[in-house]
């Protein structure tokens, strides 16, 4: 392809033999969950549900957060036996909500994944421990509480993880410094 | 006056093993409370190897983060990077060339032996043969030598780049990489009649570090150990990515969920991944595509540099600026020498990523460990440690 007229022939990527390609790229992305089961139930604690990069995001407030994820778990339909990835983003020292904690799940029975996301103030960063559906979580959330200083109420061991047990502040935050530290 | 120890009294001893201990492998400490040689509780004490690898991405241009991703898990360095680059690419929508994807998947299960050797030595010398160290070694040496043949580096290669791979393979590298799969098979023969049937080996494994099924998926176990516990699932099979799917390859499960286990299938997923080579090697032979066609990606052609300001002008800010991915966030994870390797990739529409978060399967693996080993011995505690293949650098970040 002639690249003489810079970025802006990116309209023109899809062209030639890139057909096979695509057929394939169907197949490629990992399944997600049928948005519509999750959508019927839990209308109090489910807020939005985003399908976006051939993933499906379920957007969840704290409160019945622990029943949600209960009922993902023991859900015949659903199965979620897999906790996958407990990730957090800060979203910048002045954003309010400032914390999004996403929960990536993952079902052996139906081969499909799920993300949940949950935002929190960062005056009220605490979270419902997810230690009794899925251990998996034990050092997954003791990474977000070091790393962004978001506690998990009932967690049987609360403490820093990857830096010193001293240590303070918590170093992915967005305001952390990065120099002259 | 000192008092002497009485042998028989019921108070505890904790004991720190790590985390200068070789049979740890690297920094990892744990804090034994041992009553006699049994151990009561294990607790594991990592973080001597984070480098804020996380904090690090965000402050690299997109192309640019391989270069860091492939230090986390130094023995899977391939892996890491294609992890990334799936993500990315699913953010951009970028398809990547088949041959590109090839290309891929002959290095990351290159990989995968490589690091599946320094496994087997270093497993086999915890549990006292020594010899299986220097076979597995002078034979992932020979890996290495491919990697430098096609890319340049030994251990951080950095060389898959998002939309595909950063050079073709030059014309010396295929008959170098044929000579060597075409002695693999006898070298896994040997190891095999080295270790396998060694019966202090197979007494010293098994029934030792036991994980049941429904344990290990609660634990969020992956890769080889959970295959140990007889849970049959391997990413390249669930969720194929690079073409996967079109390879002829066996997951190998077993369900004594003992250390034994665990040794069988990474044994034989040796085999499956020299399978997976010889297959993709013969795709590779034939010339194509290298790097997906896509101006954001692609660096223009030096001829057309020379001739057009414009082209020039785009590959100055290709190099100098980087481009720019689309809002959102995606989640994506490869099956690595370990297990699965999650990367939830979050962009702002920046030239860097916003968030990059790396679930890594070290990690998640090891926080099993102590439920894996209390109640048993302290010997066994090296063994299970072994069986899990961690990489601390894969744990810490």
């Amino acid at each position: 392809m002639s690249q003489n007229s810079g970025s802006q022939n990116l309209g023109s990527q899809n062209s030639g033999s890139r057909t096979s390609d695509q057929a394939q790229s169907a197949a490629r992305y990992p399944r997600y969950a049928d948005a519509s089961l999750i959508r019927a139930k839990f209308t109090d604690t489910i807020e939005e549900v985003i399908e976006a990069a051939n993933e499906i995001t379920v957007v969840a407030k704290r409160e019945g957060l622990l029943e949600f994820m209960t009922w993902l778990r023991d859900e015949p339909a659903l199965r979620f036996d897999y906790l996958s990835d407990v990730s957090c983003v800060d979203l910048g020292e002045f954003a309010s909500p400032r914390f999004a904690i996403a929960y990536h799940l993952y079902s052996f029975a139906h081969n499909h994944r799920l993300r949940v996301k949950v935002f929190l103030e960062e005056d009220d960063a605490r979270l419902p421990t997810m230690w009794d559906l899925w251990k998996s979580s034990n050092w997954l959330e003791r990474e977000v509480y070091d790393m962004f200083g978001v506690t998990f109420d009932g967690h049987p061991n609360p403490l820093r993880i990857l830096t010193p047990a001293d240590y303070e502040g918590h170093p992915l935050r967005k305001d952390f410094p990065i120099k002259g530290y | 006056m000192l008092r002497k120890p009485d042998p028989l009294s019921d108070t505890l001893m904790t004991v720190s093993l790590g985390p200068q201990h070789p049979s740890t492998h690297g920094v990892l400490r744990l804090e034994l409370v041992l009553d006699g040689e049994t151990v009561v509780k294990a607790i594991p004490d990592i973080g001597y190897l984070h480098t804020g690898i996380e904090k690090t991405i965000e402050k690299e241009k997109w192309q640019q983060v391989v270069t860091v991703t492939c230090r986390a898990d130094y023995l899977n360095s391939m892996g890491n990077d294609l992890g990334y680059c799936l993500a990315v690419e699913k953010l951009m929508g970028v398809d990547v060339p088949n041959r590109a994807q090839d290309l891929r998947v002959l290095f990351t299960e290159l990989n995968r032996l490589s690091s599946h050797l320094v496994w087997f030595g270093t497993h086999a010398m915890d549990i006292g043969a020594m010899t299986a160290f220097f076979y597995a070694f002078t034979e992932r040496e020979r890996i290495l030598d491919l990697y430098e043949c096609a890319t340049g580096a030994r251990l951080h290669q950095s060389y898959f780049i998002i939309g595909g791979c950063r050079w073709d393979i030059p014309g010396t590298f295929v008959p170098l990489c044929d000579e060597f799969l075409r002695g693999f098979p006898k070298f896994l023969d040997e190891c095999k009649r080295l270790v396998t049937g060694n019966r202090i080996f197979q007494r010293r494994t098994q029934g030792v570090g036991v994980m049941k099924r429904d344990e290990a998926i609660n634990w969020g176990l992956s890769g080889p150990t959970i295959r140990g516990s007889g849970v049959n699932w391997d990413i390249r099979k669930a969720e194929p990515y690079s073409g996967y799917d079109t390879y002829d390859f066996k997951v190998p499960v077993y369900d004594t969920c003992d250390v034994w286990a665990r040794y069988l299938v990474r044994m034989e997923e040796m085999e499956e991944s020299w399978k997976i080579c010889v297959e993709a090697l013969k795709r590779v032979s034939e010339p194509g595509e290298f790097v997906a066609d896509h101006p954001k990606l692609k660096l223009p052609e030096r001829d057309l540099m020379k001739q057009h300001i414009d082209v020039m002008i785009h590959h100055f800010l290709l190099a100098s600026e980087g481009f720019t991915v689309p809002i959102g966030e995606v989640y994506q994870s490869i099956e690595s020498a370990r297990g699965e390797l999650g990367f939830h990739v979050v962009s702002d529409g920046a030239e860097r990523p916003y968030r990059v978060h790396m679930r890594t399967p070290s990690f998640v693996n090891l926080s099993a460990l102590p439920a894996m080993v209390e109640g048993s011995l302290i010997a066994d505690v090296v063994a299970v440690i072994g069986s899990i293949d961690i990489v601390l650098g894969d744990v810490d970040r």
